[in-house]
């Protein structure tokens, strides 16, 4: 039996002929990065390839020398003998999934993907392969997130409804945030949008990269100048909601935009009185739909709720297994 | 459908009262009628259908989704209505649904064929409606929504106040057409139920210092006892028993009931009373507990009433004589009462507010919370009149507790931690006893979050365990005994009196302490 393409290891997903790693949840010698969030670009490897876009959000979160070398994605190039090609995931800013090719055999390591239409990406591309690795993070059929601008006029309207509070939502530093002011510019929010410390750089990046945020201030100012903030849009990272932070702002709405907002108990769980189900990952529909797209040999299932997944193979006849790989958070902080 | 399923949203996830009132005010404003009025059925509980079973659902929902995939997805949601509205699978573009059409329908249909109906209206909904629609079906709201808040909000419409429409509820049935009428401006419905509930009068608390400015021969005393204040009615062969919201509490207390054969509307305390022996409030709320009580529990828990005032007797309203008047048509009237359900709370005697204290002192139950005070002149108004009605209760029991477990709060106390459960000594452990919420003004809320951040041992969501390290005294009004805690104990209203940034946890009250209490009260 030839050696496998792909293999799963404790560092992560391994390439034997190509001697890299896919994302690794440890420092390895060499590394291949599907998109910035923390789970998936980790600071300390020998070497790192990813897109431009990729690099320059990991030096921006753990500083320029975040790896030995790096070098930044141009087309598609021979590792070892394996052909190795970057194709867009639809997921944030930067983000790809990667094709690895040899021996007439193609494996698409898909990274975090989402269908739907994100500006500040590239919408993602079915690459016909042999073996598809699909994330499963909300692969149960209660997951149909529905239409973000939706979600939005949910906040617009809140913020209507109580102009005298401030609302605060929470969302991730990458990716998140920006969505959540850029839906709302979408909808005709022009207000100047104030974000947390911690959302700074990110966004200054997503501006530099031509993707248009309109007006924003730091919502890291004292108490007195906090009291002016009552009709404000606020956005933090969700940690900053359990820091003392919050405290300046007299009786804010609490958000939270993430995909897990569709399951009640979940925002309940989180004290969150406004939950936007906006998610940059695909639901069950979007899913399964690109599986059926792709259609590939084999479907392999990485961090999320693999069981239903390889429930839904079993009923399509589809030949899936889960690859249990460690380090995967639900959703990147 | 829609803006009630929009409104079930803005309950479940809305913390406060007062927002929840805001959005159940701004609901019953603007939704149609005989919407509004089967959405208020709904959430208050009195809607009358056919329940949906569970098994029902189920077997609904496994002829659409594959049932391992389906429990996968209820194993990790939790709530079967929420995990069929979520995993429905969608059939056409959705439309909306007449509320009123579901209910009446629903009310024609036979538990067993509800399931293809519901699933036919699930069809031709969104997730949202689909939840709704569901917890209507089953008729499991729990939106935190009860008939009192549903009537302060109905005040919050129009012109009629709290008090008016508290007057007329009783005898209104689903959807509440003449209610929403009037309430626009439209004629006051007659009451349409015989033995109407009429609104209470309360008292406003007061001190020591405070009764100083008050002459003592313008009050009479009584004992405040502690059971819960409720009004017996029984006019034209109708007998209901009210708490002092309105909620007709009838059915639980069969014993009280049968034994109301007269004709007026009495206010009094409901005690559970063994002989001349006042039971503690634990007792009673056995009783409160059960919706329909057994033979056993009539028997071991009697209740009865300790009557305070009369407020219509025999066709005639009381109300508007002074207190001294109808004391004394009260006498009269419990002199014809079977005495083993009705008594009459007895009138203290005293010349000065030391004699009082005194007697305030020295309770001769313990089941007693302190002194009623009441204008001997004045008429039996509605609600807190200023002035008229005080309540001078006993010093509440102390303890001082170790903080174990907080959690950040809502609202205006966003971001800090101030709900509280804290714990006693029970050997070397401590056991939780209670939680407090109150107490604390808010230069101690900032220092209580301070150290909650600065000794956090472990974080569960918004809840965090703490060091066992900082003491508080905390007040409370009683003890019940209770199965669900741990402790055996359970305090009524416990709040925080104290912040003890002294004293060492070791020096903390143990549970022997409330245990004792508790023996002690009986």
């Amino acid at each position: 039996m030839p050696e496998p393409l792909l293999t799963p290891r404790p560092e992560g997903l391994y390439c034997p002929a190509g001697d890299f790693f896919i994302d690794p949840s440890r420092p390895v010698t060499r590394a291949l990065i599907t998109h910035g969030h923390a789970d998936h670009a980790r600071a300390g490897h020998g070497a790192v390839l990813a897109t431009r876009q990729t690099l320059e959000i990991m030096a921006i979160r753990y500083g320029e020398d975040f790896a030995g070398r790096r070098q930044a994605y141009e087309g598609p190039l021979s590792l070892g003998g394996v052909e190795v090609s970057f194709h867009p995931a639809g997921h944030i800013l930067g983000s790809a999934q990667i094709a690895v090719t040899a021996g007439g055999q193609r494996v698409v390591a898909s990274g975090d993907y989402a269908r739907v239409a994100n500006p500040s990406c590239a919408p993602f591309e079915p690459v016909p392969c042999d073996t598809f690795i699909t994330e499963a993070t909300f692969a149960l059929p209660v997951f149909k997130h529905p239409d973000p601008s939706d979600e939005i006029a949910k906040l617009l309207a809140s913020m209507h409804a109580a102009p005298e509070r401030a609302h605060l939502i929470g969302a991730y530093a990458l990716g998140k945030a920006q969505r959540v002011i850029m839906l709302a510019r979408e909808a005709g929010y022009d207000a100047p949008i104030y974000i947390h410390g911690a959302l700074q750089k990110l966004c200054d990046y997503h501006i530099e990269q031509g993707i248009p945020l309109g007006d924003l201030r730091p919502a890291t100012m004292d108490k007195a100048q906090a009291a002016d903030l009552r009709e404000a849009l606020v956005i933090a990272p969700p940690s900053a909601f359990a820091s003392p932070w919050v405290q300046r702002f007299a009786d804010p709405v609490i958000g939270f935009a993430s995909g897990w907002m569709q399951i009640r108990a979940r925002a309940r769980q989180r004290g969150v009185e406004l939950p936007l189900v906006i998610s940059d990952h695909v639901d069950w529909t979007d899913l399964t739909r690109t599986v059926t797209e792709i259609d590939p040999g084999e479907l392999w299932i990485t961090h999320g709720r693999e069981e239903a997944l390889m429930r839904w193979a079993e009923l399509e006849g589809r030949s899936a297994r889960p690859l249990h790989l460690v380090g995967y958070e639900e959703e990147p902080e | 459908m829609k803006a009630f399923a929009r409104l079930l949203e803005r309950l479940a996830f809305t913390p406060g009262r007062n927002a929840k009132l805001d959005a159940l005010a701004d609901y019953l404003r603007h939704a149609p009628d005989p919407e509004r009025g089967y959405a208020l059925a709904a959430l208050t509980g009195e809607l009358e259908l056919g329940r949906a079973q569970p098994a029902v659902l189920r077997a609904m929902v496994g002829e659409r989704v594959d049932p391992e995939l389906f429990a996968l997805s209820y194993d990790y949601v939790g709530d079967l209505a929420e995990t069929i509205a979520l995993i429905w699978p969608a059939e056409a573009t959705p439309e909306d649904l007449d509320l009123p059409m579901i209910v009446e329908t629903l009310q024609d249909t036979p538990k067993t064929r509800t399931g293809p109906l519901i699933a036919k209206w699930l069809d031709r909904l969104a997730p949202s409606e689909r939840y709704a629609l569901l917890k209507l079906a089953t008729g499991g709201l729990r939106v935190g929504v009860s008939a009192r808040l549903a009537r302060v909000a109905l005040a919050r419409l129009g012109t009629p106040g709290l008090e008016e429409i508290e007057e007329i509820w009783h005898g209104l049935t689903p959807p509440y057409r003449p209610l929403f009428d009037w309430i626009e401006g439209g004629e006051k419905p007659e009451r349409a139920g015989l033995a109407p509930f009429r609104p209470v009068m309360l008292s406003t608390p007061i001190d020591r210092a405070g009764l100083n400015a008050l002459d003592p021969s313008a009050f009479t005393a009584e004992w405040k006892w502690d059971g819960i204040r409720v009004q017996a009615v029984a006019e034209g062969g109708e007998r209901r028993l009210y708490s002092r919201t309105g909620e007709d509490i009838s059915a639980a207390f069969p014993d009280i009931v049968a034994h109301m054969g007269f004709e007026g509307a009495l206010d009094g305390e409901l005690i559970v009373r063994r002989g001349a022996e006042v039971a503690p409030f634990g007792d009673l709320q056995k009783r409160l507990g059960r919706k329909s009580p057994g033979k056993a529990l009539l028997a071991s828990h009697p209740a009865a009433l300790r009557l305070y005032d009369v407020l219509h007797w025999e066709g005639e309203n009381l109300r508007p004589l002074p207190f001294d008047a109808r004391r004394d048509r009260l006498e009269a009237v419990v002199a014809t009462l079977p005495p083993e359900r009705f008594d009459i709370s007895e009138i203290l005697p005293f010349e000065d507010w030391e004699t009082l204290a005194g007697l305030r002192e020295a309770p001769p139950q313990a089941v007693i919370e302190g002194v009623m005070l009441k204008r001997r002149d004045t008429p039996y108004m509605a609600g807190r009149p200023k002035g008229q009605w005080f309540k001078w209760k006993r010093d509440p029991f102390i303890i001082d507790a170790v903080l174990l477990y907080a959690q950040r709060g809502h609202g205006k106390r966003s971001g800090f931690y101030s709900d509280f459960t804290f714990g006693v000594w029970e050997g070397d452990q401590l056991v939780p006893v209670g939680k407090a919420y109150s107490g604390f003004t808010d230069e101690e809320l900032r220092r209580l979050d301070r150290f909650v951040r600065n000794n956090t041992r472990e974080r569960f969501g918004p809840v965090r365990s703490l060091a066992p390290e900082l003491v508080v005294e905390v007040a409370f009004e009683g003890l019940n005994r209770s199965t669900r805690h741990k402790s055996g104990v359970a305090m009524r209203f416990p709040r925080i009196s104290r912040i003890r940034w002294d004293k060492p946890a070791p020096e903390a009250d143990r549970i022997e302490t409330l245990r004792e209490m508790l023996a002690t009260q009986r």
